[in-house]
Formats: structure tokens, C-alpha cells, sequence
């Protein structure tokens, strides 16, 4: 299974057609397999990026906002999207692999949440 | 604005806190008075992260104020500004008011355009600075211009006798607050109805709500509507508004009302009734003010006898009733969005398509569409991805479409001339359709002719052949070894 997330600087970018890097992570059994990827794009394009997440082959994107257009389409290619996703990319990941991410959350850093704690 | 029981305080120094509230009966907090305007407004930080957001912000971004304090607001709002957001940062360098016109990305994954105003604040016993940041739908001043060619309702299209009807009534629903239940077959535009009544009505302004009663299980619908505590379930770890309360002063648009669970029901009911409620874990009644639009395709009258649909809650959604007719009930009005289906796509696409013909005409005309506008909507994007030329024809048409309409169809035209959009605007004849070689009676068949006269026009090039096609030569091949050719 690999997994797609958009991202800006740390962080999960806020629009989907904005986006002008993505984080790969492939995941193997539950865990991170190998060293996760960072590819830049040339410039912000969501059918650029449509196609990146396919060529990749990836079933899972998460992003922040993204046109119902391009949503229903990563849909139709049987990609799950989890999306207007606020916070870091890691965590965000993380959540995910643990089932645990939804549309709309927002991933507070580890630092934050255990302070909170 | 000095209230006259109060000026009287202003020239005196002695004056205590407690006279002057004592005087000033009501003084509403910062964000109760946001709340009021029918603006997404923000309150930003030196960081530029949210301090605060209105109501209209949230129903828009779908997070709650509170959830998102502290966060770059840019990761809220979804604005094309980006990570640049040089119209918010001039405000706070020059201490002027600035404004620019982008978009953001809301809820329902629209875009929606905005103008942004940014209005730098000082507190000025701190000295601290803050940025308020108002967002201002610019979406009726972009369309102005395409609203004149589009029919009385936004989005609702039609001439025949039933379609006038209903656009008749669509004033007079929209200057009530009595709700309405929209029914209709699936792809009617039961929604689009909805949203038109809304835009019309004088809640304009205020936010238009909608939400799906058959997507969500039971608990989690009741949470969406009404909103949560925290801590007042497994999970809630924030306050959340419903959605009855994010739609406040606007209109509430609960689609697929006849999926609604029965203790859902009698919640509703009692909102209908008092306009008030108890949002899930919370001690306080909220009071709400919203007007409530029903659809549903479902026969709520029958729900009601099988007891699946209270029947107390079924007469007080019937209060005002629009039924919207089938496509094969509204008289000539295929055509008619046929040809604005055509010109819309053709026009997003940049495909220089400019008419159906006249057997692809015929067979959409027979079509009894069981999806209804939608169905029709999405036959004509198929034609227009499909199509290379200026015609859309037969074969451009979804395989299924031509499936239904079985044997009957003749491919070849009886003229052999595309007919295309008539000047006078009349209907082509709709009639019996004469039969059709069975060679070419499926798709499949279709396909397979075209390959055939592909190989015969390049002298057997497969590579030229697939040039002709507009195929890659894999798909050429591909298709050839499947028909056996």
C-alpha cells in the first residue's frame, strides 16, 4: 500500500491544486517499509498530481482541500482520499496507517499533544 | 454608537464598570456580533493564525472556531493565496485597510470566489496588533452575466408546461418561511430547486446548508445536525456545532428525508415546533432560526403507512409541496438541455463541438432516462470527451444508451446529413425507430465497423489505422485480437 500526501514545508498543504510537493510512503504490513519519498513537482497542477498519484500506484491520498472534480476522480480510480487534513505530514501519515485519520481532522504535532496531555 | 442611557457616563471619570453595565442592559461579546454579519469573518494574529472566526466562516470551512485557534489560517481557509498571503501581511506593514480577490476551497469542495478585506487592529492597552479579515462571496457578481442566459431558477432549465409551472411557484416559495418538501425521482433537480428557493428568499445571504439524512449512521447524523459537547461521547474531544445551528438565519436543506432514523425524527419535530434544542451532551437549549427544505424520492405518504415515517412530522414537512416531473414527463425540454449541456461542456472541455446529429438526436429523444436531468447531463459529457469532430454522433454516445434503445436503431442516417440544432428550434420527430442491421446493433459491433473501415481507408496500416482512430496502436490492437479481426 503506498501513501500520498501533499505537502508544504512539514505540513499537510492546504490545497490540493496548490501542491507543489508530495511525501510517498509506502506501507507494508501496518509499518513504514524503506525511506519515505519526497518528490517536487514543476509547478502546481492537480492533473499533474492526479497523474503522479496514479502512476505511483497509490490507494491512499491525503491533502487538505480539493475540487469535488478531482476527488471523485482519485475515487473512481478506487484511491481513497482523506482530505481537509490540518496539520504535519508525519502524524497525519501515522494516523492513517492506524486507521485512525479522518476527513477534516486536524493532527496536532506530538510535542503539542503531549504537552497538552 | 452611544446609546442615550449611557452617554451621560462618558464625560464622567468616577464612573464604575459595574454602573455602566448596569446601564447598558445587553452588551453582546465580540464574536455574537460577528456572528451577526452575513460575511466570513476572521481574526488573525501577527502570525497570521485564527484568533477567532464567525459562524458564516465555519458553516463555509466546516471547522469550528474553536478547534482551528492557533492555526495559520491559510490551512483553514484553503484561499489561492498560498503560503504567500502578501495582501494580509501589507495590511499589518501599513496599517491600511487592503483588498485582493481570490478563492477558497469550502466544505463541499467548491471553489468559491471571495473577496478578501484585511483590516489591521491595535489593542491599545497591550499593543499588540491583529489582522480582521473579511471574506466576501463574490460568486453572484461573477455570474451576473451567465445568470441572463439561464432560466428563472439558477441552474433550472426548461419550457415545457410543468417546468413553468413549478418556475411560477418558485417566488412564492421563496418569500415564506414555511417549509417545503421537494419530491421527485432521482436527478430531477430536487436540490438544485432547493437551492434556488434559498437564493431567492431573503436568507440569500445567510448560509444554505445541505445534508445528506441517508450518508450517515444514525448517532453520527445526530451529532451533524444538532452538534455535540465534548467529552459527550467517545471521540468528542471539542464543542461542534450542528448543522441546524451553522445554518442560522439561512436555510437548511435535509435531502433524503425518508432515510431519516425514527428517533431523528421526533428530534426534528421538536425543532420544527420550537425552534430550539438541546445539542447532544449539552445542558443549554440552543435557539435557532432556520427554515427547512425537505427532499426526497421516496413516496413519504406510503413510509407513513408501513410506520417507517411519523406521520406528525410528515404533515408538518408538507406544509408547501413541489413535485418535480421525470424527464420523459417534460415535453421538449430533452432538447433544450441537450443543447445547454452541449454548449457547457464543449465550452469547459475547449472542444469545438457544435451539434448532435440527427440519429443520436433520435435515439436520446427515445431514451426514457431513468437518471433523469443527471443522466442526461452526464450522456452529453461522455459525447463531448468522446468526440473528435464537430458532431457528436451515435457511436459517441455511452454504449448502454445505445443498448436500451436495442434493435431499433438505424445508424445511417435516412439523408445522411447530420441534422444538428434546426434554426427554427423545432423538435426532430420522435417516433417509432426503424430497425437496424444486426450487425451493428451493439457496441460492440459499432466498434468493430469502425476498425474495419480504419484498415481499409489506410490500406491495412495498423499504426495509421489507430492514427484514424485516435488510438494508441496497443488499443488498436488490443481491440482487433477481442473482436477476432
Amino acid at each position: 500500500m503506498k501513501i500520498v500526501a501533499t505537502l508544504q514545508n512539514n505540513d499537510i498543504a492546504p490545497r490540493f491544486d496548490l501542491a507543489t510537493e508530495v511525501l510517498i510512503v509506502k506501507v507494508v504490513r501496518g509499518k513504514i517499509s524503506g525511506e519515505p519519498r519526497t518528490v517536487l513537482l514543476p509547478g502546481p497542477s492537480s492533473d499533474e498530481l492526479c497523474s503522479l498519484i496514479i502512476r505511483e500506484e497509490a490507494s491512499l491520498v491525503i491533502c487538505g482541500g480539493i475540487e469535488e472534480a478531482h476527488f471523485q476522480y482519485l475515487v473512481w480510480k478506487k484511491i481513497e482520499v482523506i482530505d481537509r487534513v490540518i496539520g504535519p505530514a508525519a502524524e497525519a501519515i501515522n494516523l492513517a496507517i492506524a486507521k485512525q485519520l479522518r476527513p477534516g481532522a486536524i493532527v496536532r504535532p506530538k510535542t503539542e499533544r503531549s504537552a497538552a496531555s | 454608537m452611544v446609546r442615550n442611557g449611557c452617554s451621560r457616563f462618558l464625560y464622567n471619570g468616577s464612573t464604575t464598570m459595574s454602573e455602566i453595565e448596569e446601564a447598558i442592559p445587553f452588551t453582546p461579546d465580540l464574536l455574537e456580533i460577528l456572528n451577526g454579519v452575513p460575511h466570513g469573518i476572521a481574526l488573525l494574529d501577527q502570525n497570521l493564525s485564527i484568533i477567532m472566526m464567525n459562524r458564516f466562516l465555519e458553516a463555509i470551512t466546516g471547522y469550528s472556531g474553536e478547534e482551528v485557534r492557533g492555526i495559520y489560517c491559510d490551512h483553514v481557509l484553503h484561499s489561492s493565496f498560498g503560503r504567500n498571503a502578501q495582501v494580509f501581511r501589507e495590511a499589518f506593514e501599513t496599517g491600511v485597510a487592503c483588498s485582493a480577490e481570490g478563492d477558497i476551497l469550502g466544505l463541499n469542495r467548491k471553489k468559491i470566489p471571495m473577496r478578501f478585506t484585511a483590516t489591521p487592529v491595535a489593542d491599545p492597552r497591550e499593543g499588540r496588533q491583529a489582522l480582521v479579515l473579511v471574506l466576501e462571496d463574490i460568486t453572484a457578481l461573477q455570474e451576473i452575466g451567465r445568470r441572463k442566459d439561464m432560466g428563472p431558477a439558477k441552474g433550472l432549465l426548461g419550457h415545457s408546461p410543468k417546468m413553468q409551472e413549478i418556475f411560477e411557484l418558485l417566488p412564492v416559495l421563496a418569500h415564506t418561511d414555511s417549509s417545503v418538501l421537494v419530491t421527485g425521482e432521482t436527478g430531477t433537480g430536487k436540490d438544485i430547486l432547493a437551492e434556488a428557493i434559498h437564493e431567492a428568499s431573503r436568507r440569500s445571504k445567510y448560509p444554505f446548508i445541505k445534508v445528506n439524512c441517508g450518508a450517515l449512521p444514525e448517532s453520527l447524523l445526530e451529532s451533524e445536525l444538532f452538534g455535540h459537547m465534548r467529552g459527550a461521547f467517545t471521540g468528542a474531544h471539542a464543542d461542534k456545532h450542528g448543522m441546524f445551528q451553522l445554518a442560522q438565519g439561512g436555510t437548511i436543506y435535509l435531502t433524503e428525508i425518508g432515510d431519516l432514523p425514527l428517533p431523528l425524527q421526533v428530534k426534528l419535530l421538536t425543532v420544527l415546533d420550537d425552534r430550539e434544542f438541546f445539542p447532544l451532551g449539552s445542558q443549554k437549549k440552543v435557539r435557532v432560526d432556520v427554515r427547512l427544505i425537505t427532499g426526497t424520492h421516496r413516496d413519504l405518504k406510503q413510509l407513513v403507512q408501513e410506520g417507517k415515517f411519523r406521520e406528525d412530522l410528515f404533515f408538518r414537512l408538507n406544509v408547501l409541496r413541489v413535485h418535480l416531473p421525470s424527464l420523459r414527463d417534460r415535453d421538449g425540454d430533452v432538447r433544450l438541455l441537450i443543447d445547454h449541456f452541449l454548449q457547457m461542456f464543449a465550452a469547459n472541455f475547449g472542444k469545438n463541438i457544435k451539434k448532435v446529429s440527427a440519429q443520436a438526436l433520435r435515439l436520446l429523444s427515445s431514451y426514457h432516462y431513468p437518471g433523469n436531468v443527471r443522466e442526461l447531463r452526464n450522456i452529453i459529457e461522455y459525447g463531448v470527451n468522446i468526440c473528435r469532430n464537430e458532431v457528436i454522433e451515435v457511436e459517441h454516445l455511452p454504449p448502454y444508451v445505445l443498448a436500451d434503445a436495442g434493435q431499433a436503431v438505424r445508424v445511417e442516417s435516412p439523408s445522411g446529413e447530420p441534422l444538428g440544432r434546426p434554426e427554427s428550434g423545432e423538435q426532430p420527430p420522435v417516433g417509432p425507430l426503424p430497425e437496424i442491421p444486426d450487425n451493428v446493433s451493439s457496441w460492440s459491433g459499432i466498434e468493430k465497423k469502425k476498425i474495419l473501415s480504419a484498415l481499409m481507408q489506410t490500406g491495412g496500416s495498423r499504426t495509421e489505422a489507430a492514427k484514424v482512430l485516435g488510438w494508441g496502436r496497443t488499443t488498436l490492437w488490443r481491440k482487433m485480437k477481442e473482436y477476432e479481426l
